[in-house]
């Protein structure tokens, strides 16, 4: 009894003594008043959701303010280090991919939720007097936060973001008089580099957060000193903004959380429920393949808020830079300054109703072509091309020539309308596939960009670009396609588009060139004069095609096991995998290719003497040294001196001149063709968290 | 009568509403709040699971290039390095200095890094001894503390070892400074 009551007063003595230091903080700094006055506001006619909006964007912003200033404390804003410090945060930090994923999802719900706020200030006609200067202010934020929205996009400096603002800043470029400084002042310099990041980030992290922080004061006092604008009519007494409108205000807050987790979430749930292994740095927020200006990017898109006004100026398309300076500057100029003029026109009931329709058909118009956009980019997805198959006849057989073409349309009118409207059609479909892969590359590109940075000896001090400029699996086919594809195939035979690629082609399928299944067809008397070796070229009928069809078909000469013995020893020349073929079998192929009844009757093999120029060297056959040489100058004694088919010299410049292909270019493909590239160990990524 | 009890009981009920209301706006807001902050959290601390990596050897002389004269020459220490994305190959990473008697075979190491406060100890050729420049802490050219100094402990002495080609192999490691024990860094 006694100890409860004891007890009892001992915590009346400590409310005492809170009170009392509470008292004396009061006088200090009247923050009771203060705490009264933000949370005892009048809210009139009662709580209602539709006043949440305002609230929701504040919590926005201050989860981005939260977010950005750790992203801050780990990024690095330079051309050889924002990628690779964005791909630490996203790969390597505990924790990295959330705190992006927050902060780039966040950004996105920040531009629904501004057009929910401004729908809703419109249509209850908040903006009228004496809310006209806050209507403004609020304009003032929302060009902000887009601006904001704008400059974030590039600081990853991955393809998307560096030529999506490679874009936007040229067309800050047409702007009148101006134009050309100020992009030179945004960009940092007559190109694009580290000032280009040092001062977008500066913007982004600095400056305009700043100025929406001193809007966003001016916006709310305001909004304080005029009170809530209520919807008409008031039919319920009026509310307290604590506790009532603050629990939809959170409800709301936490529905937007909820959305933004679901987003950054949902695709890990769907692939742990795929049973696929979880790498945490997939999810959250994409990064792309690092920046590079000597890549095209045809997947470039900006970020979904902004494709309207992408879509919007392929409506002016044809008519130059007058079109994208009307597209880009003056409508949108146009747009935002019948907004500003909204609460002087709000003041007759006719401009108010003008006031809505105009921002619902300004939605509503962004929406359309933000849906078209994406229809023309997606649109191969489900359009039907072999419908088409007419047309992309007609338009080979003619080239596309105009006048062939109304001839093969027999000078039908008629029929050439009809003919136009389906080229069209065609047309876009063939460049909606073309986004598509483009895409695909892009995501690619990304994908093993990831995989060298995750490498355990890191990013080189070079920058990730450099990496991937030395990466084989990453130029081998670029530099494949343009210089040797126009000839040569490089197709797994067993692909279903095979024959197709092989017919087209003039020199010899070089699909996994030196390894086992190379060399067991080269020596196959069905398939050496076929299109995947010598079919298509001036060796069709050579010496080497007759020895493979006449001699190694004669199984009493050749025994199957000799011509196993040399495949295998082939493949053992080029340092590729024999399938553990046994040291004695290599050993007897290399015993035949060496002997001059053998294939060293013509090929120069150890130490057989035979003299190199009728045939090519066999030495290294395949190896990267051999394929080095090969392709820098197939005329070389080495190989084909004097029966070179058509294969230009790559290495080797014109008078002196410089080579079609660099040392390091020929290096790369010889590595790609010989499939020499680096692969993660096991997956790096789930084991990438584990600090060294 | 009854009618005060109504009111009364009213009251409660609007007291517990506004008592309801207020907790969960709080809980609302709370748990809104609680992922971009516990994010912010996670990530800002992901330092604290990095670790220098366990003590290495790393070659760092010739035998034959460090003098059997009993004084110390400085060597700098050449390794990869990984700062954070970033991989150094065979880069300097710190440096060392390696001490042989006469006629010995066997080196001594000592670590540059001051033990006070971690700044760079420099040799005083002329009065033979280390001198740290930042709080003037002065070493023995064995390492051992010149009283009065502001080091807690002597210079701190590296694992070292010969092989057989005559190279010299430090075992490369940081300590925390400023304490009496020598503890090595994780």
């Amino acid at each position: 009894m006694s100890a409860t009551s004891s007890s009892s007063s001992e915590s009346q003595q400590r409310a005492g003594m809170l009170a009392q230091l509470a008292d004396w903080f009061d006088d200090r700094t009247g923050y009771r008043a203060f705490v009264h006055e933000a949370l005892y506001e009048r809210v009139p006619g009662g709580a209602r959701w539709r006043y949440v909006w305002g609230s929701t964007l504040v919590f926005a912003f201050m989860t981005q303010v939260i977010t950005g200033l750790v992203l801050w404390a780990s990024y690095s804003a330079s051309a050889q280090t924002a990628w690779e410090s964005v791909f630490y945060i996203q790969y390597e930090m505990t924790g990295g991919w959330l705190l992006r994923g927050i902060h780039h999802v966040m950004a996105q719900a920040m531009v629904v939720l501004l057009a929910l706020h401004l729908m809703q200030v419109v249509i209850d006609g908040a903006y009228r007097a004496p809310r006209e200067v806050n209507f403004w202010l609020g304009l003032i934020l929302m060009m902000l936060v887009l601006g904001m929205a704008l400059t974030g996009y590039l600081l990853p400096w991955d393809q998307k973001g560096y030529w999506a603002t490679r874009v936007a800043t040229n067309l800050a470029g047409l702007v009148p008089l101006v134009g050309p400084s100020l992009q030179q002042l945004v960009v940092g310099g007559p190109d694009y580099g580290h000032h280009t990041l040092t001062r977008f980030f500066a913007l982004h992290a600095g400056f305009l957060p700043a100025t929406l922080v001193l809007f966003l004061v001016l916006h709310l006092t305001l909004f304080r000193k005029h009170g809530l604008h209520a919807k008409q009519p008031v039919t319920k007494p009026d509310g307290l903004f604590w506790p009532d409108q603050v629990l939809k205000d959170a409800v709301a807050m936490l529905a937007v959380m909820a959305v933004v987790l679901g987003v950054i979430l949902l695709p890990a749930l769907r692939a742990m429920l795929a049973g696929e292994p979880l790498v945490t740095g997939h999810f959250g927020a994409e990064l792309g393949a690092p920046a590079d200006p000597s890549q095209p990017y045809a997947a470039a898109r900006p970020e979904w808020y902004f494709l309207f006004l992408f879509q919007f100026l392929k409506v002016f398309e044809g008519w130059g830079a007058t079109g994208e300076f009307l597209g880009a500057i003056i409508v949108p100029g146009l747009t935002l300054g019948v907004m500003f003029l909204m609460p002087i026109l709000g003041r007759w009931n006719l401009g108010h109703r003008f006031n809505v329709v105009f921002t619902l058909a300004v939605l509503c118009g962004a929406g359309l072509l933000t849906a078209m956009a994406l229809h023309e980019d997606y649109y191969a997805l489900w359009a039907d091309r072999s419908a088409y198959a007419d047309v992309e006849q007609l338009l080979n057989e003619t080239g596309g020539d105009p006048q062939k073409l109304a001839m093969a349309l027999g000078n039908d009118a008629s029929k050439q309308a009809v003919f136009e409207k389906r080229r069209h059609e065609y047309e876009a479909i063939r460049k909606s596939e073309a986004f598509l892969v483009a895409v695909k590359q892009a995501k690619a590109d990304a994908e093993r960009a990831i995989e060298l940075a995750g490498r355990p000896e890191k990013i080189p001090p070079t920058g990730a670009l450099a990496l991937i400029r030395q990466d084989p699996l990453s130029q081998g086919p670029r530099l494949f396609a343009q210089h040797c594809a126009s000839c040569h195939a490089h197709v797994d035979p067993a692909a279903a588009e095979a024959e197709a690629v092989l017919a087209k082609s003039s020199a010899a399928n070089l699909f996994e060139f030196g390894g086992l299944s190379w060399a067991r067809g080269l020596l196959d008397p069905a398939q050496v004069a076929g299109p995947a070796y010598f079919g298509n070229t001036a060796h069709k009928d050579g010496d080497m095609v007759s020895f493979v069809t006449d001699d190694l078909s004669d199984t009493e000469t050749w025994k199957p096991a000799e011509v196993k013995a040399v495949i295998v020893a082939l493949a053992a020349e080029a340092g590729l995998p024999t399938g553990g073929a046994a040291a004695g079998q290599v050993k007897k192929g290399r015993e035949l290719m060496a002997d001059t009844d053998r294939c060293g009757s013509c090929h120069a093999y150890g130490d057989n003497e035979t003299e190199l120029g009728y045939a090519p060297d066999l030495n290294g056959w395949g190896s990267r040294e051999w394929l080095v040489g090969i392709i820098t100058d197939p005329t070389h004694q080495r190989f084909y001196p004097d029966t070179n088919d058509r294969m230009p010299s790559f290495g080797v410049g014109r008078d002196g001149g410089t080579p079609t292909l660099s040392a390091a270019e020929i290096g790369l493909l010889a590595d790609w063709l010989r499939g020499s590239w680096y692969r993660p160990a096991a997956s790096v990524h789930e084991t990438a968290g584990v600090s060294q | 009568m009854a009618e005060e009890t109504e009111k009364g009981s009213s009251l409660a009920t609007d007291q517990r509403r506004g008592f309801l209301t207020k907790a969960l706006a709080v809980a609302c807001g709370g748990l809104a709040t609680f992922p971009p902050l516990a994010a912010a959290l996670w990530a800002v601390l992901d330092p604290l699971r990095r670790t220098a990596g366990a003590g290495n050897f790393v070659p760092v002389a010739d035998l034959n290039n460090v003098p059997a004269d009993g004084l110390p020459r400085q060597f700098p220490v050449i390794a990869d390095r990984v700062d954070a994305w970033t991989g150094f190959a065979a880069e300097p990473i710190g440096a060392v200095y390696l001490k042989r008697d006469k006629g010995s075979e066997t080196v001594e190491v000592l670590s540059a890094t001051c033990p006070h406060a971690g700044c760079f100890v420099e040799m005083d050729r002329e009065s033979k001894c280390f001198r740290c420049p930042c709080h003037n802490s002065a070493f023995t050219l064995d390492g051992g503390i010149v009283a009065p100094s502001p080091s807690p402990r002597p210079m701190d002495s590296l694992e070292c070892k010969v092989d057989k080609g005559g190279g010299v192999l430090v075992k490369w490691q940081n300590f925390y400074t400023g304490i009496e024990e020598k503890v090595a860094r994780p």
